[in-house]
């Protein structure tokens, strides 16, 4: 069956990611299936950054050690790549700056003159690339025409140029590992974080508001690229405390608004989360997790802020976190973040990491379940109007300010249900039963969402627990091995009817997390579930295939 | 006319003497000849943050966001952003505003954005009980720095005109007429405009009788002159003795940051559609 793995490498300012993605591209046109993870370093040029190509038969989520080609554009690439070899591997290389010793000659090592190509081309240095894909095209066994269509849709300059390019690099190399077509249907290439855009974006978006930050700035850059097209208000301000109160004012204003950040900015939010649970305003944020604490691996990922999300803000109040774990459950969950929090008013929180939020997935809209527009409660029009009206699920018509002839006072401050201050026993009482009330019903919302998933096995009695981008790992290695593998996708309110459904015949769980001290598993357990093992990875990478086969071979 | 009430059942709890009232019956004087002149009410926002001044929203019968200490500049920004029919005004101290949320101010005027912030400057922590502000004059012997301070004040105008405000003027809670007078031309001011009002706390920091031999009218002055604006504000330092100008320093019409957003209704289904346009283009 096919399944291939490609490494392509250099400096950063190389434009290693756009190669990756123009040879994913080429690939999913084979009708193959896609994942791309990319592992780069907190600079802007040096330094060593590559992409891994994983193109399968069937979908796939996850990268494996083992490579079938490395397109090595420095001698780095080549350096910390070549274990990865295995026989009838290629390298495809630039001969005039790379040098290949110790090789394996089971490995064809496939010399390109790079440099040489672009000096007579009088190309630029970035152009490299192009060689190497044409290289890679032709020792591949695809189609020059298809690397032909690609290119029109990937370059808007330059194109004849790279295609000259890539045709030295095509005509120089030979046919090593025939990638064979299949045909089914094409399925589109999606970031994590696009995919959480356009969740956003289909749920009603109007505003995005961020501070940059690895690795939820995607998203920014994305919405502020396309907003024109759908009529977004897209800001940038001076910083994550600006951008959360920028954004309460916006719900005020009837906005259907996102923010997006990392743990440190999300660090300096907490005071306005706080708001919004007081003054009941509807926002969502988006936290991208890398390893912390404090500035971290900024590049890389994490899985250590479930805790810090589910408590922070002063003070108590009901929120709504849901933690994705592809791109079609980023654009679901994204969607329904949005609609719970304006349903019921209080902040929503999309907890991805920098492996969801910045690999790249195929993406099947058809399998994406229904996202209905959630009925927000409207005013009778009864004056005065009170912006805080305690009802039976706690939840109160909104009016946005400047629509209606009533006053809208929200307030930061305990209040009455007109939003005046108070300091009243009974009135403080009341209005802090009101606001936590919604998460009873929130709750009950929830019975008709799959807020627990269930993959692999599931009649084996032992499973994997896992969240976030784990999944794809999971259920490869779960198909593999005949194991049950089960998902919390909502964390808050966390669907213990669900998991107890899930657990079903379960007596042994396996706990993985891509942090130090088990946060799920601890939650799990609280809810008096025995965890058999855990398998904890903190250095910021994902779990290969190969690494958590033989992590979970141990504690089968 | 008939006097418009714009008060509400909240208990004002302001000391007696107190300078936030003259702001109050300033503003209540303000909104209510917008309001004849054919502003609706319901197109007035309130935005404060947290601090004595803060809690006159909770006076007023008024659209009103009541923010957090020092954030109610971004929240003020997104509702005109988001409806620029709305003549959105801050309330905020100089702890609020000039501490705590100063990235705020200074944002807020590098854009320009056409709201007005009207700062309640006493130049002491009152609800925290007498601590110096970023206000205060040297050596000043609040509870938190009882044998004086060792840093001097800022001098917030002259802060706000190197931060490109378009209206900067002075009142005091002495002034009640000339409050009315700077606060509805700071509204009807196209740009940033904040007035700084040296309101005085009478618990903790009692400067009347300090002001009033001070103050005097800016006469001759032309605000549109960016360097005599400059020499005016910098002739007080909020810490030497000297003259103490009151009125309009500066005042110049530049465009504003939330014209060019855009206000189309969001549409489900044409968005829905180009949705599926831009997965197609991504295969």
């Amino acid at each position: 069956m096919n399944d291939f793995s490609i490494v392509i490498g250099g400096k950063a300012g190389f434009g290693i990611d756009k190669s990756g993605n123009i040879i994913g591209r080429i690939l999913n046109n084979l009708d193959l299936r896609i994942y791309i993870y990319r592992d780069y370093p907190s600079l802007i040029r040096g330094g060593h950054t590559f992409s891994v190509i994983r193109v399968s038969e069937k979908l796939i989520s996850a990268h494996q050690d083992q490579i079938d080609f490395l397109l090595a554009l420095n001698q780095d690439t080549f350096n910390f790549h070549k274990s990865r070899l295995q026989d009838n591997s290629v390298v495809i290389y630039d001969s005039d700056t790379v040098k290949i010793e110790g090789l394996n000659p089971s490995i064809k090592a496939e010399g390109i003159p790079v440099a040489k190509i672009i000096k007579e081309e009088s190309a630029t240095e970035i152009m490299r690339n192009t060689c190497i894909i044409g290289a890679f095209v032709k020792a591949a066994g695809v189609s020059w025409d298809l690397l032909v269509e690609i290119f029109n849709k990937e370059f808007t300059q330059d194109t004849e140029l790279n295609l000259r390019i890539a045709r030295r690099g095509f005509d120089q190399a030979q046919e090593s590992i025939r990638i064979e077509p299949k045909s089914q249907i094409k399925l589109p290439l999606l970031s994590g974080n696009q995919a959480v855009a356009l969740g956003l974006i289909k749920a009603g978006l109007s505003t995005y508001i961020s501070y940059p930050m690895t690795p939820t700035s995607p998203i920014l850059h994305f919405l502020a690229e396309v907003g024109h097209e759908f009529s977004l208000k897209v800001i940038h301000p001076e910083s994550e405390i600006g951008v959360i109160l920028m954004a309460l004012g916006f719900a005020y204003a009837g906005e259907k608004t996102a923010v997006g950040t990392s743990g440190g900015g999300f660090c300096l939010m907490t005071e306005g989360i706080s708001l919004a649970g007081m003054a009941e305003l509807p926002v969502v944020v988006v936290v991208g997790q890398r390893p912390g604490p404090s500035t971290g691996l900024p590049t890389y990922s994490a899985q250590t802020d479930l805790n810090f999300v589910l408590s922070a803000g002063h003070g108590e109040f009901a929120r709504f976190v849901v933690a994705p774990g592809d791109a079609e459950e980023a654009y679901f969950w994204s969607a329904q973040a949005l609609n719970f929090s304006w349903k019921y008013q209080t902040p929503a929180f999309v907890l991805t990491d920098k492996n969801l939020g910045e690999s790249t997935f195929n993406f099947d809209l058809d399998s994406v379940g229904e996202i209905k527009e959630e009925e927000i409660l409207a005013w009778d029009g009864v004056l005065p109007y009170k912006r805080y009206l305690d009802t039976k699920d706690g939840v109160s018509p909104l009016v946005s300010v400047a629509d209606k002839d009533a006053v809208v006072k929200v307030n930061s401050y305990e209040h009455d249900e007109s939003g005046i201050t108070t300091e009243d026993a009974f009135i403080t009482t009341k209005m802090q039963d009101k606001r936590l009330r919604k998460t009873k019903f929130m709750i009950e919302d929830l019975v008709g969402f799959e807020t627990v998933k269930v993959y692999g096995d599931k009649e084996s009695s032992t499973a994997i627990l896992c969240w976030g981008s784990n999944k794809g790992v999971c259920i490869e290695l779960a198909q593999e091995l005949g194991l049950k593998v089960i998902q919390p996708v909502v964390l808050c309110p966390f669907g213990v009817q669900h998991f107890e459904m899930a657990m079903a015949g379960v007596d042994k769980l396996i706990n993985i997390e891509n942090n130090a001290s088990a946060q799920l598993g601890k939650m799990v357990e609280n809810l008096g579930y025995e965890i058999a093992a855990d398998i904890l990875k903190y250095d910021g990478r994902p779990f290969t295939v190969e690494e958590l086969r033989g992590k979970l071979k141990k504690v089968l | 006319m008939a006097e418009l009430n714009l008060g509400t059942y909240a208990t004002n709890t302001w000391c007696p003497g107190c300078g936030n009232f003259a702001i109050l019956n300033a503003i209540k004087s303000v909104i209510g000849e917008l309001n004849s002149e054919g502003l609706p009410l319901k197109n007035i926002v309130l935005v404060s943050g947290i601090g004595c001044n803060s809690k006159i929203v909770d006076y007023l019968n008024i659209n009103s966001f009541y923010s957090i200490h020092g954030r109610a500049l971004p929240v003020a920004e997104a509702i005109k952003i988001s409806k620029p029919e709305t003549k959105v005004i801050v309330f905020s101290g100089d702890g609020d505003a000039y501490g705590e949320g100063i990235e705020h101010l200074i944002f807020a005027a590098k854009r320009n954005i056409d709201i007005t912030a009207i700062i309640h400057n006493n130049r002491v922590y009152g609800l925290t009980t007498g601590q110096y502000t970023p206000t205060s004059p040297l050596g000043f012997k609040g509870r938190s720095t009882p044998e004086g301070t060792k840093e001097g004040p800022i001098n917030p105008l002259e802060l706000m005109l190197a931060s490109k405000a378009s209206f900067l003027a002075r009142g005091t809670s002495h002034g009640l007429e000339a409050l009315k007078r700077i606060f509805k031309e700071a509204i009807l001011h196209k740009g940033f405009s904040l007035v700084d009002v040296l309101q005085v706390c009478v618990t903790y920091y009692n400067m009347y009788e300090y002001y009033d031999k001070r103050v005097y009218n800016l006469e001759n002055h032309n605000p549109q002159d960016y360097n005599q604006a400059l020499n005016k504000i910098r002739e007080w330092d909020y810490n030497a003795d000297s003259p103490i100008a009151l009125g309009v320093f500066y005042k110049k019409e530049l465009p504003s940051f939330e014209q060019g957003f855009t206000h189309d209704k969001i549409d489900p289904i044409i968005n829905e559609r180009k949705i599926k346009e831009f997965l197609k283009a991504s295969i």
